[in-house]
């Protein structure tokens, strides 16, 4: 596969909740999370609203388009479609009145658990809680007339349907009562829901109706801000961890869970990092990495002790690039951490960075993708406007030789490290990914700033740093964060606001 | 039944019920399927009730939980065993669903179900039954299926138990962590059905699958098997098979897969036999006790009465003595605490000389201990010790303990040692206890904790009931009795308290000679709290009091409190005044 996609060319396929140009974002409906399952047939997004968004894929695995398949002779990848399944709440604001802090609703991460049948099961969290939510398909049983004779035959059709259509010729007295057949119909009408009141109805299939339940919530566990979850390879348990603290559920158990690391110091002052992202192995079941605010990529083997204090390895970059400063420090803070398919890759992002780890190279990354070198000589800037704490997502391809991740603008990047040769190329989240306009004056949705009230960063400082970020060539409110790779095809879901772009290769 | 509950129309409420949007009606209705399915008869139940049921399976879980349950025992009401199986399709879809427990209790009732049927009805509808959910897209099913083949393999002719083994083998292997987790948890049951030769083989290899699965999750089931397969092997089979396992295990990579065999060691040695235990568990268990992780060293120390008793004394302190000495001084204090909950029980199995000469220091050091929980430990199972050396020996180092622990900071601390004091008093006799702890037992009653002085009064009860209402006259009464002049109202009140839990064990004359004038005159007291409590106290004093007396002295005393300016002493006064008249009434 390698070779061929090394000239990855990247094209629009779908989006969901596009806006007009100058139309108003609200800012519960930016996306925050954005998640394929296993399978890639389905897709779901969180947004600051905390509602999650499910998209399904289409039946068919339609070609990519009847005119373009002509000129391909090798055998077609079928690209997949998606559409809107279901919508459901699954966070509303709360209020910690133990410490008088307003929990916001914004679903942080979204993962997809193992199906158990024909349900689909995703846990969501906000800063505080999680929740298992439980999307199944129910057939619509709708009421239909087919017997006027209602006194007869009630009681069989009370009972069941299928019984109902078999017995109907029947009559329905065998068992002795007709004595008081009369009392309970007259008595009838006041016991009985009002469809059945009208007469016996056979229930018909209808179509499908989803519906969405919370079947477990985890909560009160986490003193501070949750930043990731990770489903156990064992498909029984799961982590959960938040700036200090990582800690294991079992998915069946909401109201205990082990922690199994604690980096929060006795004296607070003495606080030098916290945990940025944490991710089990995807084959190991034993095995989990945290990143830390420093910049380092801790490896746990849980097998060790129960108290993973102590880590297995340290994947730290200790070749210094250029000048150090506050600054570079801050920006080293890793973001998010991915572990490739194959289990012995990391791929992490930091501030300026997306970085390649083998796990068996502890010293430096394997390779390092620069997103936006020009943004350096403004980061003092960016520290003023708080967009240096910027969380940016990163993936990585089923084959392991592909990633991407987003920047401002709007744009993100899709790299390529196939054996030596190594490939960028910049998008634009856009119905025309490929226009790519570096042009320096890029910031003309300025005008949307002032709504933006993002819960984590200090409002108030905004007006103030506009000023200061005039030059800086990108739109910095346009932060494409959030994007995930397809399990299996070439594909890449990345939210832009409240827009979901799909594009393919 | 049906009658008692008037025929029809209930019957018609409950089954339209059972379609409610109120999931609290369903479930009652649920619960009453029995009833249901008596009024409509074995025939229609089996036709219409039983078919309903089966398609009504998306409901809330626990609607299902309660059904799964319900039609495990309905063979009753579907015609008797012959009819059996028209109970399996419901109870199959149930086998199904998402949640664990309704899973679980489908899994059960089918098994109760299929523990009745015929054989002949076991190969028709049973096994059929197991070899869907086996071959199962979801794995719900699959997992299931596991907790069934016992049920049906003894039943079934030779071909098919060929089948159905190379089945389980399969589920064994099954690409989900959660299928072979559930093959590992039933193999022990299955194995229990089958011959001793497939037993070698089939099942064995089925077993050494699991134990080197990748999954920690399933080899720690894996090692839960090991102790019911080993029962099940003869003697030499067990110590060719299993015991290379255990000790594998035993030094596994996974600290959780450690934990589970010094959980279980102990039940393996009795598989393997004394010979086998001596030679390969020993050291196995040596080396748990020595664990890196605490986790395991806790689990360890906790079984370690339970393995010394299945050794000989002179292996024990050979082996285990040594380690025991080392864990009385771990780092971690659960360990510590995991082994004083324990290490009383060694005491009778080393015998009278390695006890005092090798246990009592450790049991002292553990006195001492820092940790409040390791030294409560120790002292809740001071009997035990006191029967092997006597407690002249432990008092002198106990006594400073307990006061220790009586004062602790702590107030559950002090809670559980209160508890422990009638059992200490009983060890120590009735001269070293007054000595030393009746100063502290009346301490108690002037906690700053209402419960420490809840419990103290009810230590005084027991206390009396220990060495008798004489002891009590000389040594608590007075200075119980002395405490009502507190300038505290809520000391008075447990003053009170422990009055009305003392008047009974002391009797009839005391009471009246000694307590009851104290609680009359608690009557005037300025309190209301008191009043009404002193109403309460005198309502209890009824049933043990002369009926004169109780004219005389106790009924005027409530009259006057029922004309209290305060609504609350009214109350409790009228209360009390109504509960003399029941007394005397049933007399």
């Amino acid at each position: 596969m390698g070779s061929s996609m090394r000239t990855m060319e990247w094209k629009f396929s779908q989006v969901f909740g596009e806006r007009q140009p100058g139309e108003k974002v609200e800012e519960i409906d930016t996306i925050s999370a954005v998640e394929f399952d296993s399978e890639g047939d389905y897709l779901a997004t969180g947004d600051h609203g905390g509602r999650v968004v499910l998209f399904e894929r289409t039946n068919g695995n339609y070609p990519c388009s009847r005119k373009e398949l002509e000129h391909i002779d090798s055998p077609v990848t079928l690209l997949p479609l998606y559409r809107y399944k279901t919508e459901f709440q699954s966070h509303d604001i709360e209020f910690d009145y133990l410490k008088s802090l307003e929990i916001g609703e914004k679903i942080n991460k979204l993962r997809w658990c193992t199906c158990l049948n024909n349900s689909l099961l995703i846990l969501s969290m906000n800063d505080r809680t999680i929740k298992l939510w439980k999307v199944s398909d129910h057939k619509v049983k709708k009421a239909k007339e087919v017997n006027s004779n209602a006194h007869v035959y009630s009681e069989n059709a009370l009972l069941s349907e299928r019984s109902f259509m078999s017995d109907h010729s029947k009559p329905s007295v065998p068992n002795g009562y007709p004595l008081e057949w009369d009392e309970w119909v007259t008595k009838k009408s006041r016991y009985i829901s009002p469809t059945v009141e009208e007469g016996p109805h056979v229930m018909l299939d209808s179509g499908k109706c989803t519906s969405s339940r919370c079947r477990r919530v985890y909560s009160h566990a986490h003193d501070y801000n949750i930043n990731s979850i990770s489903i156990n390879s064992d498909c029984e348990t799961f982590l959960s961890a938040d700036d200090l603290r990582i800690n294991i559920w079992n998915l069946e158990v909401s109201n205990q869970c082990f922690n199994i690391t604690d980096m929060k110091p006795l004296d607070m002052e003495d606080l030098v990092e916290v945990i940025t992202s944490a991710e089990f192995h995807p084959v190991s079941c034993n095995l989990l990495a945290y990143s830390s605010s420093r910049g380092f990529i801790r490896l746990v083997d849980m097998r060790q002790s129960a108290l993973c204090d102590q880590n297995a390895r340290i994947l730290q970059d200790r070749e210094a690039h250029g000048s150090r400063s506050f600054f570079t420090e801050i920006a080293g803070s890793i973001s998010d951490i991915k572990f490739a398919k194959d289990g012995r890759h990391i791929l992490s992002r930091d501030y300026m960075n997306l970085k390649l780890w083998d796990l068996r190279m502890e010293s430096s990354p394997v390779i390092s993708f620069k997103i936006h070198e020009y943004l350096r000589p403004k980061l003092s800037e960016l520290y003023n406007g708080d967009f240096i704490f910027d969380k940016f997502d990163c993936c990585i391809s089923k084959d392991g030789c592909h990633f991407a991740t987003g920047t401002y603008s709007n744009i993100f990047s899709v790299f390529c490290h196939d054996g030596g040769h190594i490939d960028g190329i910049t998008l634009e989240a856009s119905k025309n990914p490929n226009r790519i306009s570096h042009n320096p004056d890029y910031h003309k949705h300025t005008g949307l700033f002032t709504s933006f009230a993002c819960g984590f960063h200090r409002r108030g400082h905004e007006n103030s740093s506009l000023n200061n970020i005039n030059d800086v060539p990108c739109d910095l409110n346009s932060k494409l964060m959030h994007l995930a790779w397809h399990p299996t095809k070439n594909l890449i879901a990345c939210a832009a606001k409240c827009s979901l772009y799909i594009y393919y290769a | 039944m049906a009658a008692a509950d008037g025929p029809l129309y209930p019957i018609a409420v409950l089954i339209d019920e059972l379609k409610n949007e109120d999931i609290q009606l369903r479930l009652n209705s649920i619960r009453r399927l029995s009833t249901i399915a008596r009024a409509l008869g074995e025939e229609r139940t089996r036709k219409e009730l039983i078919p309903f049921l089966s398609e009504n399976n998306d409901d809330d879980d626990e609607v299902l939980l309660a059904m799964a349950e319900e039609l495990g025992v309905f063979i009753p009401y579907v015609g008797g065993v012959e009819h059996a199986h028209v109970l399996l399709p419901p109870l199959e879809t149930l086998c199904t669903v998402e949640e664990t427990c309704v899973r679980d209790k489908a899994v059960e009732s089918l098994c109760r179900i299929g523990a009745q049927m015929k054989e002949s009805d076991l190969v028709d509808w049973f096994v059929p039954l197991v070899k869907r959910l086996a071959a199962g897209e979801w794995f719900t099913a699959r997992v299931s299926s596991c907790g069934l083949f016992h049920v049906v393999y003894a039943s079934t002719p030779d071909q098919l138990k060929g089948e159905l083994r190379s089945i389980y083998t399969q589920l064994c292997q099954d690409d989900t962590p959660m299928v072979r987790r559930a093959a590992a948890s039933s193999l022990g049951k299955f194995a229990a059905t089958m011959e001793q030769n497939h037993l070698k083989t089939d099942i064995m290899s089925m077993f050494e699958d699991l134990t080197q699965d990748d999954q920690d999750s399933v080899r720690l089931l894996a090692v839960e098997g090991c102790a019911a397969l080993g029962k099940l092997l003869e003697s030499q089979d067990c110590i060719a098979h299993i015991l290379p396992v255990i000790v594998n295990f035993s030094q596994d990579k996974s600290w959780r897969v450690r934990y589970m065999v010094a959980n279980q060691l102990y039940e393996l040695c009795e598989a393997v036999g004394p010979e086998a235990t001596r030679a390969d568990l020993v050291p196995a268990y040596v080396r748990l006790l020595r664990d890196n992780e605490a986790e395991v060293r806790i689990a360890a120390a906790g079984k370690v009465t339970k393995f010394c008793r299945i050794l000989s004394p002179q292996l024990a302190i050979q082996h285990i003595l040594p380690c025991v000495k080392e864990l009385s001084t771990d780092s971690s204090q659960h360990v510590r605490s995991a082994l004083a909950s324990v290490i009383m029980g060694m005491a009778p199995i080393l015998g009278k000389d390695a006890t005092i000469e090798q246990l009592l220091p450790i049991f002292l050091s553990l006195l001492k201990d820092e940790f409040p929980d390791v030294r409560l430990n120790i002292i809740s199972k001071l009997d035990q010790v006191n029967q092997v050396i006597g407690i002249d020996l432990l008092s002198q180092s106990l006594l400073p303990a307990i006061v220790e622990l009586a004062e602790d900071r702590h107030w559950r601390v002090r809670l559980a040692i209160i508890e422990y004091i009638p059992l200490l008093a009983s060890q120590l006799g009735i001269g070293f206890f007054d000595d030393k702890l009746g100063a502290l037992c009346m301490q108690w009653l002037e906690d700053k904790v209402f419960s420490i002085r809840e419990a103290a009064a009810n230590n005084l009860k027991r206390l009396t009931e220990e060495f008798g209402p004489e002891w009590a006259m000389q040594h608590i009464i007075p200075e119980v009795l002395e405490k009502i002049n507190s300038p505290h109202y809520l000391y008075r009140m447990t003053i009170l308290r422990a009055i009305s839990l003392l008047a009974p064990v002391m009797g009839a004359d005391i009471t009246c000679q000694q307590l009851l004038p104290i609680v009359i005159a608690s009557s005037k007291d300025r309190v209301p709290n008191i009043k009404f409590n002193v109403a309460k106290v005198l309502q209890s004093l009824v049933s043990i009091l002369d009926q004169s007396l109780v004219d005389q002295t106790i009924r005027p005393c409530l009259v006057e409190l029922t004309e209290d300016p305060d609504v609350d002493v009214r109350y409790f006064a009228n209360e009390a005044l109504q509960g003399c008249d029941q007394v005397m009434m049933s007399s």
